[in-house]
């Protein structure tokens, strides 16, 4: 069975950590990277920029893009798709081209990836 | 990281929302500050053994508002204090202040608190310095620090900022949707001239000043929560952060200044610069331009240029244009011409920047500017004039030891300057947020 492990923390304290602060934090986390890796137990690893770099696609029969970070606390997160996009209209037409498969309610939101690593599990 | 770094990010992090909080219900500057000093002390004492609440600067609040009123005897019959250990997480008492302190509470306490201090009656150095003491919770020695001040006179100008708030009236109801918009502007003027005072700074200061740069980053990203979809609040945040990506590489080990198209853009930071172009490139999706965007998208075309050859200069002149149309500026005109004189030649930048010396001549970079299109024009003496202005308006060592740069070349014999004469460019950064 594969996991996603989603973080969650306050970005109001994340973006406030300084430069050495950020760097322990990276480093602990790289540790304990490195040892599923060894595992070969680790896909991929992506960190998303502040969702105030959000933007959302509502769903239905014509996608609406919304500004702003997604904060409807009542839809959860369910998964997520990594695709490479040359612009932020790029990766809404990505995602608008996504609302009009689905034929469920809900919405995409698009944030923009700092850090990416494609682990090393096989598909 | 430690534990206290922790506690510290974080109530730091809460302190804008809970001063803002306590200034609401005492109406005292000096007493709201007080009050969560307090706060911090008591959380410092029992967050280490109760783990950190859920909202910390709920709690900050609760307890900042009740030692106030504690300490100040002002209502009589006080009912007893529950102890701090009882009100930390998932607690009654604290579930039920948070949904008191409904987001639309918060949000327009830390708008009226960055308002009071943008007050229109007090200087700008007041405002920021202010804004600095109150919202990021500065210490006067550190603000004294960065203007370039003694600590003494940064007190005074801090209480004299404050009385005036005192006895003028500054209305504490909740701003108009109108106001708010106006008030937005203003509260990113600020933050603007916060950011402007770390990134003009170089040599001694430097350090210090680089942490301006950051509070000013910390307050834009907070702004832009407040504004999400205010596209000139997106260009403002997206402009600190294009602009501080390059901290690391402007200055060498010595202080001394390194130009543009000198820097090893390798040491320029990637994440800033992701964060910053995502930004830019969500606000420009609005269509309605303003001042910040245009600047940030000319830093994004620094930043976007892999090596110094590789910028856009017929853009980023365009883009200049622009912002001159907007926002008609002596300074804004002086970086075009540095632009231009990349495009047409030194003369056109010349031609350009002749109409300003009345306006500008008090600024360090009109004369550096003018000085280095002199002398690429090969008139060398009148560029010795224009480098000699500029040491005398110096506003740092490091400044003054780039200018004298310029001049040791000129006393060079010619052919020996050759093509370093060449790439000698103004010290003007273009897409510096510069002032005059």
């Amino acid at each position: 069975m594969l996991y996603a492990i989603l973080c969650y923390d306050s970005e109001d304290v994340v973006g406030a950590w300084t430069k050495p602060q950020e760097d322990a934090v990276m480093a602990k986390l790289g540790v304990v990277r490195d040892e599923l890796a060894r595992q070969g137990r680790l896909g991929p690893v992506a960190r998303l920029l502040p969702t105030t770099a959000a933007t959302t696609v509502r769903k239905g029969r014509d996608p609406v893009v919304l500004d702003g970070p997604f904060a409807e606390t009542k839809e959860q997160l369910l998964g997520f798709y990594v695709v490479d996009c040359a612009s932020l209209d790029d990766a809404i037409a990505a995602a608008q081209d996504l609302a009009r498969a689905s034929s469920s309610a809900g919405c995409y939101e698009l944030r923009p990836i700092t850090l990416f690593h494609p682990g090393t599990l096989p598909g | 990281m430690s534990e206290l770094a922790w506690l510290g990010t974080s109530l730091a992090s809460a302190r804008p929302r809970a001063v803002a909080a306590l200034l609401r219900y005492f109406r005292d500057l000096d007493l709201a500050e007080e009050a969560f000093q307090e706060a911090c002390l008591r959380a410092l004492r029992t967050w280490p053994q109760t783990g950190q609440p859920r909202d910390p600067a709920a709690w900050l609040i609760f307890v900042g508002r009740n030692v106030a009123i504690d300490t100040t005897r002002r209502l009589k019959k006080q009912e007893p204090l529950p102890p701090d250990e009882l009100i930390s997480d998932l607690d009654d008492a604290e579930s039920a202040l948070a949904e008191q302190l409904d987001n639309a509470d918060y949000r327009d306490d830390i708008l009226r608190l960055l308002f009071i201090c943008c007050h229109p009656d007090l200087p700008a150095t007041q405002q920021i310095a202010l804004a600095l003491r109150i919202v990021s919770g500065l210490t006067v020695k550190q603000i004294a620090r960065a203007f370039l001040l003694n600590e003494r006179a940064m007190e005074q100008r801090i209480t004299r900022a404050k009385a005036r708030i005192a006895n003028g009236q500054v209305p504490f109801e909740t701003p108009s949707p109108a106001e708010r918009a106006e008030r937005g502007a203003a509260v990113a003027a600020m933050v603007y001239l916060i950011f402007n005072e770390g990134y003009s700074a170089s040599g001694d200061g430097a350090a210090m000043r680089a942490a301006l740069c950051e509070e000013a980053i910390r307050l834009a990203r907070l702004l832009l929560r407040l504004f999400p979809a205010e596209p000139e609040i997106l260009g403002l945040t997206a402009l600190l952060l294009l602009q501080h990506a390059r901290a690391a590489a402007r200055f060498d080990a010595d202080g001394a200044i390194i130009l543009l198209e000198d820097q090893d853009r390798t040491l320029w930071s990637r994440s800033l610069i992701a964060e910053g172009l995502a930004l830019i490139d969500k606000a420009l999706r609005h269509r309605q331009p303003g001042p910040y965007q245009i600047q940030a998208a000319i830093a994004a075309l620094h930043a976007r240029a892999a090596r110094f050859d590789d910028t856009d200069w017929a853009q980023i002149d365009r883009l200049y244009a622009g912002l001159e149309a907007l926002q008609p500026s002596p300074v804004v005109t002086l970086n075009r011409a540095v632009v231009v004189a990349r495009l047409n030649g030194p003369a056109a930048g010349l031609e350009l920047i002749e109409p300003l010396a009345p306006q500008l001549s008090g600024y360090f970079n009109f004369f550096g500017v003018k000085g280095a299109l002199l002398q690429q024009l090969g008139r060398d003496a009148e560029a010795k004039v224009a480098f000699d202005h500029a040491i005398a308006l110096a506003n740092s060592a490091a400044e003054a030891a780039h200018i004298r740069l310029h001049l040791d070349r000129l006393s060079r014999p010619a052919p020996e300057r050759g093509q370093e004469q060449e790439t000698t460019r103004p010290l003007s950064d273009p897409g510096s947020c510069g002032r005059p």
